[in-house]
């Protein structure tokens, strides 16, 4: 076990220089500098900013600069907010986006397992059908859809949740429902499927035998296997939800990392790209190893040598 | 050809007759069906039937604002006064052929991977299936956004150009052409992963050994005895694919790097929408709906498909 958590962490570096190498490759890859405006700059002030960001320095060296930086995880100052240091910036966004990731993902998970236990439990009954339905349902409407829709009707027409920005626990509702609803749908399928076979297999026939209550043998015995896919699903979700992050600051203008990840991108802020890009990876791969560590623990059966 | 290969084998049939009973994979396979239809051939019926074009301007200025919908515009109109009805046709054809020339890519890459790492296996399989692991777990959504967004526009790559070209899309639909490739290359690793489970269990059978009795090439091997086998679980995984890069080309279309004007998609649609939300709601509503009625007929076919075709991995 303990090795096997050495070996992921040797494994986390070399993913996230990676990343940082393609994403850098493909900014310097483009055609002009971030900054060509419309109007060309006089040489010498263009001299000015080479000299200042080592543009003049050869590309390898500018690599290497790079990749030195992001070993000391200083990523120096944005490009575009030039008063700001990246780290700075990721600092102030970043909380915004956790608070919403962290909220709907639990929302997710409240409401997920439980329509999947309930539909598992009555399987093929109307109750399996309709929650199975409205899975499907949130899988497949886009989550800038629902947001907006949710906006018509709690902002506009109840006048119970504020529309936009980001602030007190109100304004969370609708962002945090809108991100989670894809989750919940996801989460729900797994726990069902999970719990059916779980709800079939030997150990649960031995439960039963040896006299346990139905409530132990749901709740002590069979959740805990039926659970397996679903922290398994949790990986890919975290990747997922950045995406989701993404579209849900947009849609309801949240400061939050991922807006800040689009600007950035847009002003060519190589700088901010580069620090948002490796920081995401770190915290996503960091959640990836801590979720493969959780196996353990679920399944006795699952062993790293 | 399809028809061939279910007469000709019993497997298929069965796989059929198990779709046909399933209520739910019957009303997605009608609606998808349909809808690819009404894609294709709606804008031309509406050309010549009531003269309406996806990009036509009225000439009359006061036509040139947003109208609800009327028995002329059935979708409404935009705020050019442009028929909506017209656009999310024209948006559900760039939608599905995003979704369906991206999952062919995919499918390229992650059969051919999935096929050389199972047939060789040992180590090769061990890094080839670490680096799958790998990249499933980098937020590569942000690479792809950085992909379109540095290759996007004027800086779209000579060869992609000239692919748009002479696939009969010009120039204008480079940014399109570059989205097959971005969505491509990032939703391979699923089938990759499912494609390699079934090539190492079918790689010790016996008609695989007597292929290689009789001297035929590795590289057959694996194309022309191998995968053909693993074609029912292909074309599931394809099915649900399909979904999947069609709702990641909506998101990035909605942030604005995707499907580009004067061309749109579902995903560029429902963005512009999202401006009028609250005058307008027509403008969100329509394309919203049609894109969110076909993802979930996709999503409900592979899922019938993949009960029928691939009974053992069935969740009861």
């Amino acid at each position: 076990m303990f090795s096997f958590i050495i070996r992921r962490l040797l494994i986390i570096f070399p993913m996230v220089l990676l990343v940082v190498s393609v994403t850098w490759g493909l900014i310097r890859m483009a055609p002009g500098n971030f900054y060509s405006g419309e109007k060309k700059l006089p040489a010498a002030i263009e001299e000015n900013i080479k000299e200042k960001y080592g543009l003049n320095e050869p590309i390898y060296m500018q690599y290497l600069i790079m990749m030195g930086n992001v070993l000391r995880l200083d990523f120096g100052v944005s490009l575009k907010y030039t008063d700001r240091p990246v780290n700075q910036i990721i600092r102030d966004h970043f909380p915004y986006s956790a608070t919403l990731g962290i909220f709907a993902y639990l929302l997710a998970l409240v409401i997920g397992l439980s329509a999947g236990f309930i539909a598992a439990l009555k399987q093929n009954t109307a109750a399996d059908y309709a929650s199975m339905s409205l899975a499907m349902l949130g899988q497949s409407v886009p989550n800038f859809v629902v947001g907006p829709i949710l906006v018509i009707v709690f902002s506009l027409w109840l006048y119970i949740f504020p529309p936009a920005r980001a602030g007190g626990f109100m304004n969370y509702v609708l962002p945090v429902i809108t991100l989670s609803a894809i989750y919940a749908a996801y989460i729900a399928r797994l726990t069902r499927a999970g719990m059916l076979e779980v709800l079939r297999s030997d150990y649960i026939r031995t439960a039963r035998a040896k006299g346990l209550d139905e409530k132990t043998v749901l709740f002590r015995h069979a959740l805990k296997g039926g659970l397996i896919p679903v922290v398994s699903f949790t990986g890919p979700a975290l990747a997922a939800l950045l995406a989701g992050t993404v579209v849900v600051e947009r849609v309801f203008a949240i400061p939050g990392l991922g807006n800040i990840f689009i600007q950035s991108v847009l002003n060519r802020d190589e700088p901010l790209i580069l620090g948002i890009v490796a920081f995401l990876s770190i915290l996503i791969m960091a959640f990836n190893l801590i979720v493969d560590i959780s196996y353990a623990f679920l399944d006795p059966r699952i062993r790293y040598e | 050809m399809q028809e061939e290969i279910i007469k000709g084998t019993s497997l298929w049939q069965d796989a059929w007759k198990r779709l046909l009973k399933n209520k739910l994979a019957v009303f997605g396979l009608i609606i998808v069906v349909l809808m690819t239809l009404t894609v294709f051939i709606g804008p031309i019926l509406l050309e010549n039937f009531a003269k309406i074009t996806a990009d036509g301007v009225p000439r009359d200025s006061a036509l040139l604002k947003s109208f609800a919908p009327s028995q002329r515009h059935w979708m409404g109109t935009d705020d050019l006064g442009r028929d909506q009805f017209a656009r999310v046709l024209q948006g559900g054809r760039i939608s599905l052929m995003v979704g369906i020339i991206s999952t062919i890519v995919s499918l390229l890459v992650g059969v051919s991977y999935g096929a050389i790492a199972g047939y060789f296996g040992g180590r090769l399989d061990n890094f080839m299936m670490r680096v799958v692991d790998g990249i499933y777990s980098i937020p590569y959504i942000l690479v792809v956004i950085v992909l379109l967004s540095v290759f996007g526009g004027p800086n779209t790559p000579g060869w992609i150009k000239s692919l748009s070209v002479t696939f009969g899309g010009g120039e204008g639909m480079s940014q399109i052409f570059l989205l097959f490739f971005a969505l491509g290359l990032v939703s391979w690793l699923t089938m990759a992963r499912v494609v390699r489970g079934q090539i190492l269990s079918l790689k010790n059978q016996e008609f695989v050994l007597a292929a290689k009795a009789t001297g035929v090439s590795t590289f057959r091997i694996i194309f022309r005895h191998l995968v053909p086998n693993v074609l029912g679980v292909v074309i599931v995984y394809a099915t649900l694919t399909i979904p999947s890069v069609m709702l990641t080309e909506a998101f990035l279309s909605f942030l604005g790097i995707g499907v580009q004007a004067p061309y749109a998609s579902w995903g560029s649609l429902v963005a512009d929408g999202i401006k009028n939300i609250s005058i307008y709601p027509w403008q969100l509503i329509f394309p919203g709906v049609t894109m969110a009625l076909t993802l979930f007929s996709l999503n409900f076919l592979g899922d019938g498909l993949r009960d029928a075709i691939d009974p053992q991995t069935r969740k009861f």
